[in-house]
C-alpha cells in the first residue's frame, strides 16, 4: 500500500510541440504524459481511413445505432409484464440470514461457490483471503483481491486483483502447508483484474480486466489463447453461458456496455447499450436464452439474446444507490440484486415487480452469488461478513 | 462510517431532498424547540419517515433506512445530537443543509478551511476540542504553519461576525457547518477515501486530486486510457459492428417471452427458493439429508432429479449420474461410441493445451472417425471431410463441427427414445421421493454441523483408486469422508 498524492499538471509545455497550453493528462501504452488539446486531437485521428474524419465516423455510428434500434423494435411485439399477466403472483416471501461468517479482517469483495454446493471461497481486500468450509478457513496467501473463483472439481482456486494477475492455488489437505509456494501466475493484464471464472474444466480460465479487455488462458502454460477487445473502458465482470455450445459468455463495463463474445472467435457477437452508468454485474438466466445486468445507475435490466433487445427494467424510485452484483434463483423466477446502499431487493423477473427487500448487512453489499442448486445464496460485504440467506 | 457514493447516486439524492422542500408536496416545516430557543424552518424524524413512505410507497423499515442514507450523506442534519448522523423516526429535530455544503458541489473542503473551522471551535471551546479533532487540529498546526496567522484571523473574523446575528440563525449556521466537516472529515481513522478503489479506478479525474487528503490514495487509473490511443481505431471499428448487428435474425419478443414463462413454470417446484426442498432445506434445519440422497454417487436419484432429466438434453448430459445412466441404456442400443465420442471432444476442448495433439491424434481418429475404427461414429461426408483437414493442424476447436454433428443426432434420435424406454421408466418408479419435514417436529434439536468431504481428498483418493485398478493389486481404499 503506498501513499501516493497524485498531483495533475494542468498547465504547461506539451510534451509533443513543446508550447506552453492548458493541458490534458492521458496515458498512451501505459506512460503517463501531457499533451495539449491539439496534439491529442491529432494522435486520435491516426487510424482513420480516406475520406474519413472523427466527425463523419461519429456520425455514421449514430445514424447506424438508430437504424438498429429501429429494427429491434419491429418484432417487439409484447411486454414482458403483460404476457406475465396470467402467472400467478409469488406468495409471502419469507428469507432469512441463516450463517453469518465472520472472520475476514477487511471488506469482502467477492466469493464464488463450490460445485459441491456448501464450500465458498471468499477474498477480501487486505487480508488474505479465505477458504471456507462450513466454518472452517483457510488463509491463502495473495493481497488486493478483487475476483475469486472455485474450480468446477473443487481442487483449485483462482484470485487476482490489483497485482494484474490471475493466479491459481491448487488447495491441499494438508491445513500447515505453504499454499503461496504452489502458486501459479496463470493471466497477466496492464491493468487490475476485475473479474475471472474457470471455464466448464479446471484447464481454462477466462478473465475480465480494467485494461477494457477479456482474455481466455491455458493454466497449465499461462498461454493467452483468446483474447477480445471490444469494450473501450474499464470491464468489470463477466458470466459465462450455459448453453448446449458453451461457446459464449457476457461481459459489462464502465462504458454501459453489455457485450456477447464468440470464446471462439474472438468477436463481439452482440452488444446492448441501455444501461446510464457502469455495468457491475452480469449474470445468465439458467436457460442461456436472456441475462440480466446490474448498474450504478440503480437499476437491474434483463436483455433477451434472441430478441436482441432490453425486455425488463427492475427499478423503484426509492432505490437510489447502484447495483453490485445480481444472480437469479435456480427457475429464473427470482433476481437478487446486492445495492451499495446495504440491502438486497428481491426482483419479481417475469412480473417485474420487487417481492421483498432484505436488510441486513451494516455496509455496501459487494458480491451475491446463488449456489449451485439454489438452496441458498450468499452476500458478501463491506461489513467484513459474509451472510448465507435461505 | 463509510459514506461512499458516486456523483450519480449524489443527483439522485438531491433529487429528493428537492422534492422533500417543494413547497407544496414536500414536508411541512415548523418552528422546532431545541431547549429554550426556537429554530425555524425545521421539521421531526417523524415527518421524514412518513413523507417517504408516502411519495414511494414503501413500508417504513425502508423510508427509515432511505432518510437515514440521507442523513449519512450530509443532506439532513439533525439538531439535537449533531455528531450522530442517524435519523430518528421521532420527535428529533432535523433540518436540510444549504445547498452550498452538498457534498456533491465539489467544494474543495481544502486545509485551510478545516484548519479555521477547527480553529473557530478551538477559540469557542476554549481549548476544549474532543480527541480527533484535536490531533487534527495539531497536525495541520504543523503542516500549514506558514498561514496559521491568517487562519487565527479568519477565524476571529469570523466569530465576530456570527456574534453579531441572532441566537437562533447562529446555532443553525453551527450545525450545518459541524454536519459539513463530520462527513468530510470523518472521526474513523481514514483508511478509504470517499470514492473506493475500484470507483477511482473508474472515474477519471477523480474529484479529490490536489486536496491532499489525510489518506492513503493508491493506484489511479484513469478511463481515457484506451478511449484516447484509440479513438477512430475504436469507432471505426464500431461502425463495422453495428452494420453486421443490423442484419442479424432476430426473434418476436411474444415469443421469447413465453419461453422465460414456460421455463419458470417448469423448474416451479425445483427451486428450492420457491417451492422448498424435501425432505428440508439444510441450510434452514441444519439437515443434510438433501445434500446426501442427491451426491453423484447414489445408487438410487430421487424423483424430482429423474424428472429434470426429462427437461433438456443438456440437464441429462451436465448431471454426471444422469449421463451414467443414459450410457447405460446406450449400451444396451448399441450406440454407445456416440457419447463416447462426446465426451473425447469434450475432454480435448477444455482440457490442457499441450496434450491437445496427442489427444486429437489418437482418440478421435483411430477409435471413432478411421472407417473400421472400433467406435466409428456415423458423421455426414462434409463434416468428416472437414475435420479430417483440421486434424492436419490440431487445435482447441478441430472437432467442433463432428461434437456438433454427434450432439445433435443423439438430441434428436437417441434422448427422445431413452425417455420413453423401460430404463428410464423403471428409474422414476423407483426414485426417491422424500417427504417434506414439518420443522414443528424437531422445534428444538440443535443438530450437529458437520464439514462436508472435502473434494480435493476425494479427487486423490479416485486418482489412488484408478491407480491401483490399472496396476492390478487389490487394494482397500479409505472411504473418503471427513469427520
Amino acid at each position: 500500500m503506498c501513499d501516493q498524492t497524485f498531483l495533475a499538471i494542468t498547465f504547461g509545455p506539451c510534451d509533443n510541440c513543446s508550447e506552453t497550453k492548458p493541458l490534458m493528462n492521458i496515458y498512451v501504452k501505459n506512460e503517463p504524459i501531457n499533451y495539449c488539446s491539439l496534439c491529442v486531437e491529432r494522435m486520435a485521428c491516426q487510424g482513420l481511413g480516406p475520406n474519413e474524419t472523427l466527425a463523419t465516423l461519429k456520425t455514421e455510428s449514430e445514424t447506424l445505432k438508430t437504424k438498429l434500434e429501429e429494427e429491434r423494435a419491429k418484432l417487439h411485439d409484447a411486454e414482458l409484464h403483460q404476457v406475465a399477466e396470467k402467472v400467478e403472483a409469488l406468495g409471502q416471501f419469507i428469507i432469512k440470514t441463516r450463517r453469518t461468517l465472520k472472520g475476514h479482517g477487511n471488506k469482502v469483495l467477492c466469493m464464488d461457490w463450490c460445485k459441491d454446493k456448501r464450500r465458498i471461497v471468499s477474498s477480501s481486500q487486505v487480508r488474505p483471503f479465505r477458504w471456507r468450509r462450513h466454518e472452517h478457513a483457510v488463509t491463502m496467501p495473495c493481497t488486493w483481491v478483487m475476483a475469486c473463483a472455485y474450480a468446477p472439481s473443487g481442487c483449485a482456486v483462482a484470485c487476482g486483483g490489483l497485482d494484474n494477475k490471475c493466479s491459481v492455488y491448487p488447495l491441499s489437505l494438508d491445513k500447515n502447508e505453504n499454499l503461496a509456494a504452489k502458486k501459479k501466475s496463470v493471466a497477466m493484464h496492464t491493468n487490475y483484474l476485475s473479474a475471472c471464472s474457470f471455464t466448464n474444466s479446471d484447464m481454462q480460465i477466462l478473465t475480465s480486466s480494467g485494461d477494457g479487455t477479456c482474455a481466455l488462458w491455458d493454466v497449465e502454460s499461462g498461454q493467452l489463447l483468446q483474447s477480445f477487445h471490444g469494450h473501450s473502458a474499464d470491464v468489470l465482470c463477466l458470466d459465462l453461458a450455459p448453453s448446449e455450445t458453451g461457446n459464449t459468455f457476457v461481459s459489462g463495463g464502465c462504458d454501459k456496455k453489455a457485450n456477447v463474445w464468440d470464446m471462439r472467435s474472438g468477436q463481439c457477437i452482440q452488444s446492448f447499450e441501455s444501461h446510464e452508468s457502469d455495468i457491475n454485474s452480469v449474470r445468465y438466466y439458467p436457460s442461456g436464452d436472456a441475462f440480466a445486468s446490474g448498474s450504478d445507475d440503480a437499476t437491474c435490466r434483463l436483455f433477451d439474446l434472441r430478441a436482441d433487445r432490453e425486455v425488463s427494467v427492475y427499478s423503484k424510485d426509492s432505490i437510489i444507490f447502484g447495483v453490485s452484483s445480481v444472480d437469479f434463483s435456480l427457475s429464473g423466477r427470482l433476481l437478487f440484486g446486492g445495492y451499495n446502499d446495504y440491502t438486497i431487493n428481491v426482483w419479481d423477473v417475469l412480473k417485474g415487480t420487487r417481492v421483498s427487500i432484505l436488510f441486513g448487512h451494516e455496509n455496501r453489499v459487494s458480491t451475491l452469488r446463488v449456489s449451485p442448486d439454489g438452496t441458498a445464496f450468499c452476500s458478501g460485504s463491506w461489513d467484513h461478513t459474509l451472510r448465507i440467506w435461505a | 462510517m463509510d459514506t461512499i457514493s458516486t456523483a450519480e447516486n449524489h443527483t439522485e439524492m438531491e433529487q429528493v431532498i428537492v422534492a422533500m422542500q417543494d413547497p407544496d408536496l414536500g414536508i411541512k416545516m415548523k418552528n422546532q424547540r431545541l431547549l429554550i430557543t426556537v429554530i425555524p424552518h425545521a421539521m421531526t424524524g417523524n415527518d421524514i419517515v412518513e413523507w417517504l413512505m408516502k411519495k414511494y410507497s414503501i413500508m417504513e423499515e425502508e423510508a427509515l433506512h432511505v432518510g437515514d442514507l440521507l442523513v449519512r450523506h450530509g443532506y439532513i442534519y439533525p439538531l439535537k445530537e449533531p455528531r450522530n448522523l442517524v435519523l430518528r423516526p421521532d420527535e428529533s429535530p432535523y433540518r436540510f443543509q444549504t445547498p452550498y455544503f452538498w457534498s456533491s458541489q465539489q467544494w474543495p473542503a481544502s486545509e485551510l478551511d478545516y484548519a479555521i473551522y477547527l480553529t473557530k471551535k478551538n477559540i469557542r471551546k476554549q481549548g476544549q476540542l474532543i480527541d480527533y479533532e484535536k490531533e487534527n487540529y495539531n497536525l495541520l498546526h504543523k503542516r500549514i504553519n506558514h498561514t496559521w496567522d491568517f487562519v487565527v484571523m479568519q477565524a476571529k473574523e469570523q466569530l465576530r461576525a456570527s456574534k453579531q446575528r441572532r441566537k437562533a440563525d447562529r446555532i443553525v449556521l453551527e450545525c450545518q457547518e459541524q454536519a459539513y466537516w463530520l462527513i468530510n472529515r470523518p472521526p474513523v481513522e481514514c483508511l478509504t477515501p470517499r470514492l473506493s478503489q475500484r470507483d477511482r479506478g473508474k472515474q477519471s479525474n477523480t474529484k479529490c486530486e490536489h486536496s491532499s487528503r489525510m489518506c492513503p490514495i493508491t493506484h489511479i487509473t484513469k478511463r481515457t486510457l484506451v478511449r484516447v490511443s484509440g479513438l477512430a481505431f475504436q469507432d471505426g471499428r464500431g461502425v463495422e459492428h453495428l452494420k453486421k448487428a443490423l442484419g442479424r435474425s432476430r426473434v418476436k419478443s411474444s415469443i421469447c417471452l413465453e419461453s422465460f414463462i414456460k421455463y419458470s413454470e417448469q423448474y416451479f417446484s425445483h427451486d428450492p427458493m420457491m417451492h422448498g426442498c424435501p425432505p428440508s432445506n439444510p441450510w434452514i434445519t441444519d439437515d443434510i439429508t438433501h445434500w446426501a440422497l442427491n451426491t453423484n454417487t447414489v445408487s438410487t436419484p430421487t424423483k424430482l432429479r429423474v424428472e429434470r432429466w426429462s427437461f433438456r438434453f443438456m440437464e441429462l448430459l451436465s448431471d454426471p449420474l444422469g449421463r451414467l445412466k443414459f450410457m447405460e441404456y446406450l449400451e444396451k442400443e448399441f450406440s454407445a461410441e456416440n457419447l463416447c465420442f462426446w465426451e473425447a471432444c469434450e475432454d480435448i476442448r477444455h482440457g490442457e493445451n499441450s496434450r491437445i495433439p496427442q489427444k486429437v491424434s489418437w482418440i478421435p481418429h483411430r477409435q471413432f472417425l478411421a472407417p473400421g475404427a472400433s467406435k466409428w461414429v456415423n458423421v455426414d461426408s462434409k463434416t468428416m471431410e472437414k475435420t479430417l483437414e483440421g486434424l492436419r493442424r490440431p487445435n482447441r476447436f478441430v472437432m467442433d463441427d463432428a461434437q456438433m454433428h454427434i450432439y445433435f443426432l443423439m438430441k434428436k434420435d437417441s434422448y427422445p427414445r431413452y425417455l420413453k424406454s423401460d430404463l428410464y421408466k423403471n428409474l422414476l418408479v423407483k426414485a426417491i421421493a422424500p417427504q417434506e419435514t414439518k420443522r414443528s417436529v424437531f422445534p428444538f434439536m440443535r443438530r450437529h454441523r458437520h464439514s462436508s468431504p472435502n473434494p480435493a481428498l476425494v479427487a486423490q483418493a479416485l486418482e489412488e483408486d484408478g491407480k491401483a485398478k490399472r496396476l492390478g493389486s487389490p487394494r482397500i481404499t479409505s472411504p473418503a469422508t471427513s469427520p
